[in-house]
């Protein structure tokens, strides 16, 4: 949406922030970037069993240009690190990012030479869940602690700020 | 008119490439001339890192190559040291590693189901084979207390004893799974529109398949009757009842009934195993090498002293190599350890079967349309974590 | 079977074989370089050993265990036969100023990537294949990760003594 920039600083909105605020909440579209094991600990979560879609992220996009939210599922290896970054720059704004697993918050079990330590090194990251794959019941606690926070998001927060977890 | 050809990309972030894969085509209108796969970005130096560790220390490090199996590549790890130290591990330990590996291979086959399936269109497949696959894992969570990332097996026998509710969840397992089977059967078998986009697609023949190395569903799909489970039988295998499925045109169709005939299979064997499981130890006593059992290390001082010289020091090892081959779902897994005669391997080498098979995948589609690439992909069955360790 | 594969190859090449050992069950022969494309190609073709399937090439560094190991560099051949069901090991001593050997592509299509991973991994030419370039390192990474000079960057954590410096990178 480009309305926030044009709204000047001094105007208050609280109405219409809460609104979509609660809008984003409830359909964020994630875009799975699943690279190790723990992206099938993502598709489990995504599964029956563990439904994701209740909570109305219910369709996956394949592709960057129409995603919200992008789940950095696994390790990342030095190789990889421009093409996460050219996936990021593609998603448009607003954008949340989840680093899933140890070896995408700190490097994990794997400290050396080809493995990045963290993806928080290249880009923002709003929530970091622990874990070797993390249960799907911890993965979805992430996903509500982090609809929780873009819920109170206002509308003109800056574009610096997107996905920063401020 | 003159016309050129086009490179198209399939980059590495691909719906269908199952991880980071990146394929390079050349395509002449609809038909592929050049495919060449690009690989290393989910490269980890596993094999460098087990070379800084004690032998008991780098099991971890084997679970997470090829995660849709991990306890196979904990099998494959743990029977190539023990071959090195020459230990004998008791019969339970033996039946017990039978039966959590030919779950993990129908694991690894129900995921590869649901992957090919939604590749293909059929987008319901994923959601029921996800759903067996999560009794299998909380069979797994029963053994090891971890959903996928078990390493429960150990050098010398398992980490700890056989939970007490085993038998009724591995019952319940079998008494579900081969009506199951049946559902998914009448989903695919005589679909027209499945039938029509794998008949006839990634077609290799025997003589092919052996010069390109390829092991598991690919080579038995083209007719070659090769099977590790019995043909060097590894853990106890010799004493279980089962058959090798084969096929015969080496396609794409073949190798998904090969598959689903595996997973019965596989069923026979755990029924086998469930009904004759002995009793006994479920660690091998070799002092200073396994560890002791933890009731052990509480009232005697040689297993407390030796339990903490193996953790911190670990054991030492004659020199010589050696290489054990398991059969995993993808293939013929294969370790080999070099030693130098300290208690850290010189060198662990996993021969990875995806990595091996995908090396084929220009042979696979060259003629063939460009959405038969993605049916070659979802038929070789990669997992990029054992591709690129 | 291991009797039969020790005589064939003490018959036909018996000035290529430096030394023959057996090690928990498995038979391996180290071999003279020069003497590979043939030995394998002999090995394919002969109707009773029947070894049409190579399984695996795999290097090995053993820096500091030179007197032991005769040299520097350690590649080994897993061949395997479908119809007498045995496996058997070549394996070959390079030196450690120019580790050079003949590319088995001519002879197995599956050799191609397995050359290309040692070569990328260890550091081992191997002349006559067609595509010798890195597979699994990324494109700036220089060196070859597997040898032993190469240090495993590991990089310490950052506690909370430490956590106000850079990090350090063990190199």
């Amino acid at each position: 949406m480009g309305l926030e920039e044009k709204i000047p600083d001094s105007v208050i909105l609280t109405t219409l922030d809460k609104m979509v605020g609660w809008a984003r909440k409830r359909s964020m579209w994630p875009f799975g970037f699943g690279l190790a094991c723990c992206a099938i600990e993502m598709m489990a979560t995504f599964m029956a069993k563990y439904d994701m879609a209740r909570y109305g992220m219910e369709v996956f996009r394949p592709s960057p240009r129409q995603a919200d939210l992008m789940i950095v599922a696994g390790r990342v290896s030095m190789k990889m690190v421009p093409v996460i970054k050219t996936l990021y720059e593609q998603m448009p704004n607003p954008k949340w990012v989840i680093a899933m697993g140890a070896c995408a918050s700190s490097g994990g079990v794997f400290n050396n030479y080809a493995v990045l330590q963290g993806v928080d090194r290249i880009l923002p990251v709003d929530m970091y869940v622990p874990g070797c794959p993390p249960r799907p019941e911890q993965l979805i606690d992430a996903i509500l602690k982090l609809h929780a926070k873009v819920e109170k998001e206002t509308l003109k927060q800056k574009h610096e700020d997107w996905g920063r977890g401020v | 008119m003159e016309t050129r050809t086009l490179h198209i990309n399939m980059g590495p972030q691909h719906p269908a490439t199952h991880g980071v894969l990146r394929i390079e085509l050349e395509v002449d209108g609809e038909t592929v001339i050049g495919a060449r796969p690009v690989i290393g970005y989910l490269h980890t130096g596993i094999e460098k890192t087990m070379e800084s560790k004690l032998y008991y220390k780098a099991i971890p490090c084997t679970d997470r190559m090829d995660y849709l199996a991990p306890m196979m590549n904990n099998l494959g790890f743990c029977l190539a040291v023990e071959k090195l130290m020459g230990i004998e591990v008791p019969e339970k330990v033996k039946w017990a590693r039978v039966m959590l590996a030919e779950l993990t291979r129908i694991k690894s086959h129900l995921v590869w189901l649901g992957t090919h399936a939604i590749d293909l269109g059929a987008m319901s497949m994923i959601v029921y084979a996800f759903r067996e696959r999560e009794m299998i894992i909380d069979i797994y969570e029963a053994c090891g207390g971890q959903r996928m990332m078990t390493t429960y097996f150990r050098i010398g026998g398992l980490a700890n004893e056989l939970p007490p509710d085993l038998d009724k969840l591995v019952r319940k397992f079998l008494g579900v799974m081969p009506e199951r089977l049946t559902d998914y059967e009448k989903l695919l078998t005589h679909n027209p529109i499945f039938v029509q986009r794998t008949k006839g697609v990634a077609v290799i023949s025997a003589e092919n398949a052996i010069n390109w190395s390829l092991s598991g569903p690919m080579l038995r799909g083209s007719g070659v009757k090769r099977d590790i489970r019995k043909d060097e039988p590894y853990s106890g295998y010799e004493n279980f009842d089962f058959e090798i499925a084969l096929g015969k045109n080496g396609d794409a169709y073949d190798r998904y009934l090969l598959r689903l005939e595996e997973i019965r299979q596989s069923l026979r064997i755990i029924q086998q195993a469930l009904d004759g499981m002995p009793e006994g130890p479920y660690r091998a006593h070799v002092p200073g090498v396994v560890l002791p059992p933890k009731e052990d290390i509480l009232h005697k001082m040689e297993s407390l002293i030796f339990h903490f010289k193996i953790i911190t020091e670990g054991f030492k090892t004659p020199r010589g190599s050696v290489y054990q081959a398991v059969e995993s779902p993808k293939g013929e897994l294969g370790f080999y350890i070099a030693s130098d005669g300290t208690n850290k391997p010189n060198r662990v080498r996993v021969r990875p079967p995806s990595f091996i098979n995908l090396a084929a995948l220009p042979a696979l589609v060259e003629g063939g349309l460009v959405a038969d690439v993605i049916c070659a992909i979802g038929t070789v069955d990669i997992v990029l974590g054992e591709v690129d360790r | 079977m291991e009797e039969t594969v020790r005589h064939w190859m003490q018959d036909r090449f018996a000035e290529s074989i430096v030394r023959e050992d057996n090690f928990r069950g498995q038979q391996s022969f180290y071999i003279h370089p020069n003497a590979l494309l043939e030995i394998c190609e002999a090995l394919m073709e002969d109707p009773d050993l029947d070894f049409r399937y190579l399984a695996d090439i795999t290097s090995c560094d053993w820096l500091g265990h030179e007197k032991v190991m005769g040299d520097r560099f350690e590649i080994v051949y897993n061949l395997y036969s479908l119809s007498r069901k045995y496996r058997f090991f070549l394996k070959v001593m390079l030196p450690a100023e120019k580790p050079e050997i003949a590319s088995l592509t001519p002879l197995w299509n599956g050799a191609n990537w397995l050359e290309r991973e040692v070569w990328d991994m260890m550091g081992i030419r191997f002349t006559g294949h067609p595509d010798l370039t890195k597979i699994l390192t990324p494109d700036d990474l220089k060196g070859h990760p597997l040898r032993k000079d190469f240090p495993l960057t590991y990089e310490v954590p950052q506690f909370t003594w430490n956590k106000d410096n850079p990090p350090e990178v063990i190199r």
